[in-house]
């Protein structure tokens, strides 16, 4: 008994595994009594390790039955099937049903086209099966046929083609159902193996006149799919009179909803089938009960048949009573599909079941709020942006988490598209992204930051308003406790850095910046803060001297006798007090320019003694820890600042008075005019392709081998452990001369850069004329943008003189556009699949050539014979093959094809006939006077569409 | 077409899973399982549809049987609402009152009927009648030639 056991579980299986085997039952009631999914893989695997040793048994009751146990746990366990393709190989030519169908069942559920290496050995077994024999029931051949269909490789399609065709041509009643399911597997083999096109596609089209409704619906079923798939459906034109008939005569929905799929891709080809069809489709939709071929019929006319106003009207009446049933969420969410289908044609369709469409924004399906948001996102324009977005941004509030995203994410598409091409005024929509950012469920901080920081870049007029957002976001401690908003702070640190000159108060925005809750950041955008930080104490430094040579220069230009005044206060400057000083000023020229300094001043916060060092001693506390931070771009800029810092502090810059001191002072003017120099330049969107317009610069080889430079390199001792070793206590005045010496250097390398390469950045900030040069947004669509820069300025600096209009009267700002490669959507055109232009080449072959020509070459016309050119050898030999293969069956194709053009014959005169009938009804002159015109104009209409091929005629008359 | 067809318990157990367009293992997987986490947690009178990857999924809950067919964007939502229902329907009248039980036992048997509605991801056999005889036709194939291999005989010949 041991000895049994041992050989079972090594070698081949015994007798003994074959009486004691666990059936399928036995294995599931095993999997269903497993209490954890733990002790479900033990007995997966207990499983499994049984049917390895059985699935070997010689035994074929014993193979079959494993098999299945198999075949189970991979459909439903997601076990591996792949390794037992040989078995279930081995199943097949058995003669018992039963072993043979579980052959079948495994292979079809386990066979991929491109993974199952043993595909081809399939072949034989299959083309037995396919056979019609006594000794093949039907169920094999379905079988068969099944596993054909879902497995076929381009080979196996091809060697089994032919063997398709007595089942697609067979009368008898009882084979019915063979021959619609072989008609599906042709469809399959045809998808895959486009060459086959020749052998059975006329097969298929016989099918579409069968008397049986089963193969009808098959074969329609077929070409659906096959002119839904191709490219270009024009080779299926030619069918158009049998699916018209099928349109006309069917009862059966079923195939009523594909011929309709297939008019809805023929239909644009050909005005006068539109108008023909025009009328059944209109019928189906008033009679039918069946609300899925209502559905279709909407969606056909709603895509093809847009031109006609009157069909239209109707489907829009039948998608109005969709969106109003109340108890079926279905139809709801397909009324709503098909209205967004007619958006762009008919947008007067949106604007009429708009009360609806508004309705289902807060319907408690997510799928109907997510179509109904994108029904209104879509209807935006101008003129109503402000308002609907305020709108919908106020409905985010109240919505769950996922929604309120879904409506932030779309008015951010929407309204950021083009470059935000619908926003006129920019105050409010950086107004509105501000708000966006206070819902607490916000989750797309990441596009919030992309477009705060491109709008700083592109639009100036919205600078101030950009700022004034930026430090309310800045200063709301709520921010700082999502984790999803952090890179929409970095982008207000930044903004609020580089456009510090808007700011009303720097010392506030350096608390806010330096508030100690901003540990919770990550490191990446601390560091942001801190170089923000830099950029508003450089700022505030800059402008405070600015101001003491405002001063200087006032009191020089007016009476000297105020300077003893002004030597009292030093510490606060008396600006009201110089300004009447102006007005008693004699002197015309000085009193121009002082007018110009006193704005300057005027504009920008003024600064004591005490508020600078005040801020300094701040910003001193706040960042000094970090410079011992662990993260290297925080430590750095921590560095940077309080190198700054104590560079300042050491040129003893609060005991100057007066400019010419200052100019006395040879330290201080240079690091003013490094600072200044630092940041004056403004920066600007850079254009994806900048990096291809910097050319080379003569004598550097870009190709050198640089493996000589870790020679160098090695001479030099590049431990970092020096620098990480600096501490705060180790500052003394020598150190810190170093380091201001560091924080400066970068930036002056930084402006040089940028004067080298300025053609590579846009310099908005020169001047108004300058700035006429970029291509504005929208020049075509907006008119109003072609107003002056400057008359733009002139506007907003008198809002007094002229009153503000409403909204659209206010010119829209000018948004930077890069000429390429910046902002635009590309747009990606689909890729058509090679085998579908094969397809739909032989397909065009078949239908539109003479039908005489039997080999598979003359066929196709000229685009494929220089397909077939370029095409290697393995291909001609293919078409050898299969020319082969039609001269096999010449006689019987042959005779079919006489017995084709007998049908299609049939058809003319069936539509001829039909034509008159109808005609009839009105005047006889008239539908003379009708035909004859429909004569010429066919002429006409075939000679413009389709001149390569002049095959497709009488078709439609 | 019909990309493939599976049915999921309300537990999320897989029941049934019919693949007509080439998926790898994995990619069955995987789609099963985003789809059974889309469809299990949507709430009753909700619409049938979910996008899912660029396909949809159209899904009915029967009893505690999710069936869910995923298709093309072009395809008509409601037909296959309709092929869903027939399906139910026929396995209905074959189990007589079908339940999950039955499937479960019987997995191959729904897979048989299955074969006969749907072949190539495409609705075959809208006749409920003609289905049902098919499928009664095979069994009692099946049947005899069972019973022809389990004569005392064939064992005996087989055994030999």
């Amino acid at each position: 008994m041991a000895a049994t056991a041992a050989i079972t579980t090594t070698s081949s299986p015994s007798l003994v595994d074959t009486l004691f085997q666990r059936s399928l039952d036995d294995v599931i009631r095993a999997l269903r009594s497993s209490p954890s999914s733990a002790s479900e893989e033990t007995v997966i695997s207990r499983a499994l390790d049984e049917i390895r040793r059985e699935i070997r048994s010689p035994d074929l009751d014993t193979k079959s039955v494993s098999l299945q146990k198999l075949t189970y746990l991979s459909s439903l366990h997601h076990l591996d099937l792949s390794w037992a393709a040989f078995h279930a190989l081995e199943l097949l030519p058995s003669p018992s049903l039963p072993h043979a169908r579980i052959g079948y069942l495994a292979a079809s559920l386990s066979f991929h086209p491109s993974s199952t290496e043993l595909l081809p050995l399939a072949t034989h077994q299959l083309r037995k099966h396919f056979a019609p024999s006594p000794a093949n029931p039907p169920a094999l051949a379905a079988s068969a046929l099944h596993l054909l269909a879902l497995a076929s490789s381009p080979d196996l399609g091809r060697h089994l083609a032919s063997d398709l065709l007595p089942l697609l041509s067979s009368q008898s009643a009882a084979s019915s159902s063979l021959r619609a399911k072989a008609v599906a597997t042709a469809l399959r083999t045809l998808a895959v193996c486009p060459d086959v096109a020749p052998v059975l596609f006329k097969p298929l089209v016989d099918c579409l006149s069968s008397s049986d409704p089963r193969t009808v619906s098959a074969a329609v079923g077929a070409f659906c799919e096959l002119a839904l798939a191709a490219p270009d459906p024009f080779p299926y034109l030619p069918l158009a009179p049998e699916f018209y008939r099928l349109l006309v005569d069917s009862r059966n929905n079923w195939v009523l909803i594909k011929v309709l799929k297939i008019f809805a891709r023929l239909a644009p080809l050909e005005p006068r089938l539109a108008s023909r069809i025009l009328d059944p489709i209109c019928q189906l939709l008033r009679r039918s009960h069946a609300k899925s071929l209502v559905f279709e019929c909407i969606r056909t006319i709603l895509s093809s048949l847009t031109d006609h106003e009157e069909a239209v009207r109707l489907a829009v009446d039948k998608v109005k009573e969709f969106l109003s049933s109340d108890d079926d969420p279905n139809l709801r969410y397909l009324g709503l599909r098909a209205l967004s289908m007619l958006e762009s044609a008919h947008p007067w369709v949106v604007e009429e079941s708009r009360e609806a469409v508004i309705k289902s924004l807060s319907d408690p399906d997510t799928n109907i709020r997510v179509e109904s948001l994108h029904l209104i996102v879509g209807m935006l324009c101008e003129s109503n942006v402000v308002e609907i977005c305020n709108l919908l941004n106020k409905y985010a509030m109240k919505s769950d988490p996922e929604f309120a995203n879904e409506i932030i994410g779309a008015m951010l598409v929407t309204c950021g598209k083009n470059l935000y091409e619908l926003i006129l005024d920019f105050d409010w929509y950086v107004a509105l992204l501000g708000e966006m950012v206070r819902n607490p469920h916000c989750a797309k901080g990441e596009e919030i930051e992309r477009q705060l920081v491109d709008i700083g870049l592109r639009v100036r007029d919205a600078r101030p308003e950009l700022v004034r957002v930026a430090r309310d976001l800045l200063i709301d401690p709520a921010l700082l406790g999502n984790p999803f908003l952090f890179r929409v702070l970095s982008a207000s640190a930044w903004v609020s850095g580089e456009y510090v000159e808007f700011s009303r108060n720097p010392v506030e925005l350096v608390e806010a910046l330096l508030q100690p809750r901003i540990n919770l950041l990550p490191s990446l955008i601390r560091a942001v803060y801190i170089q923000s930080v830099f950029k508003v104490m450089s700022f505030c430094f800059i402008s405070f001297i600015e101001q003491i040579q405002a001063v200087e220069l006032l009191s020089v230009g007016g009476s000297t006798q105020r300077s003893e005044k002004n030597d009292e206060q030093s510490d606060t400057v008396p600006l009201k007090t110089t300004e009447s000083n102006v007005s008693e000023g004699d002197h015309g020229d000085t009193t121009a320019d002082t007018v110009l300094l006193l704005d300057l001043i005027d504009k920008k916060t003024n600064f004591t003694r005490e508020s600078i060092s005040d801020l300094m001693n701040l910003i001193e506390t706040a960042v000094a820890p970090l410079s011992e931070c662990e993260e290297v771009e925080v430590q750095e800029r921590a560095r940077n600042v309080l190198g700054l810092l104590f560079t300042l502090r050491e040129t003893q810059f609060w005991n100057i008075e007066a400019a010419h001191e200052l100019k006395s002072d040879k330290e201080l003017s240079e690091i003013i005019e490094l600072l200044e120099a630092a940041f004056s330049e403004e920066l600007g969107p850079v254009s994806a392709n900048a990096q291809k317009r910097v050319s080379v610069p003569e004598g550097l080889n870009l190709n050198a081998n640089l493996s000589d430079l870790s020679k160098i390199l090695t001479d030099y001792d590049l431990t970092p452990s020096a620098s990480i070793s600096f501490s705060l206590q180790s500052y003394n005045p020598q150190e810190t001369k170093e380091d201001s010496v560091l924080a400066v250097e970068p930036s002056s390398l930084l402006a040089e850069h940028r004067k080298r390469h300025g053609l590579y950045y846009l310099s908005t900030q020169r001047d108004g004329d300058e700035l006429n040069d970029y291509p504005r947004a929208n020049e075509p669509l907006l008119p109003v943008d072609h107003g002056d820069a400057t008359e733009d300025l002139v506007k907003l600096t008198t809002p007094s003189l002229v009153p503000r209009k409403s909204k659209p009267t206010k010119p829209r700002p000018v948004v930077i556009r890069l000429d390429e490669g910046d902002g635009t959507s590309t747009s990606h055109l689909t890729t058509v699949k090679k085998s579908d232009n094969l397809l739909s080449e032989a397909i065009r072959g078949v239908l539109l050539e003479n039908e005489s020509q039997p080999s598979l070459s003359g066929k196709l016309d000229t685009s494929s014979k220089r397909r077939e050119n370029d095409a290697s050898d393995n291909s001609e030999l293919i078409s050898q093959q299969i020319e082969s293969v039609t001269l096999e069956h010449g006689n019987s194709s042959s005779r079919k094809s006489r017995q084709h053009r007998t049908h299609k014959e049939r058809y003319e005169s069936h539509f001829k006939n039909e034509d008159i009938e109808k005609s009839s009804r009105h005047s006889i002159k008239s539908s003379r006077q009708h035909r004859r015109h429909k004569h010429r104009q066919r002429g006409d209409v075939t000679a413009d569409i389709v001149p390569q091929t002049p095959a497709i005629q009488d078709f439609l008359l | 077409m019909i990309h493939f067809v599976i049915l999921i318990s309300r537990q999320g157990k897989v029941r049934l899973t019919k693949w007509y367009s080439p998926y790898q293992q994995k990619e069955r997987a995987t789609a099963i399982r985003e789809l059974s986490s889309l469809i299990l947690t949507r709430g009753p009178k909700l619409c049938n549809f979910v996008e899912w990857k660029g396909y949809k999924a159209v899904y009915r809950r029967y009893a505690s049987l999710y069936f869910c067919m995923c298709v093309d964007q072009d395809d008509n939502e409601l037909e296959i609402l309709e092929i869903i229902h027939h399906f139910v329907e026929i396995l209905d009248r074959y189990f007589g009152s079908v339940c999950e039980l039955d499937l479960i036992f019987n997995f191959h048997k729904a897979y048989y009927i299955l074969d006969e509605i749907l072949i190539a991801g495409e609705l075959q056999e809208s006749s409920k009648k003609i289905v049902a005889r098919l499928i009664a036709a095979q069994d009692t194939m099946v049947e005899t030639a069972k019973a022809e291999a389990g004569s005392v005989s064939n064992m005996i010949a087989q055994t030999m």
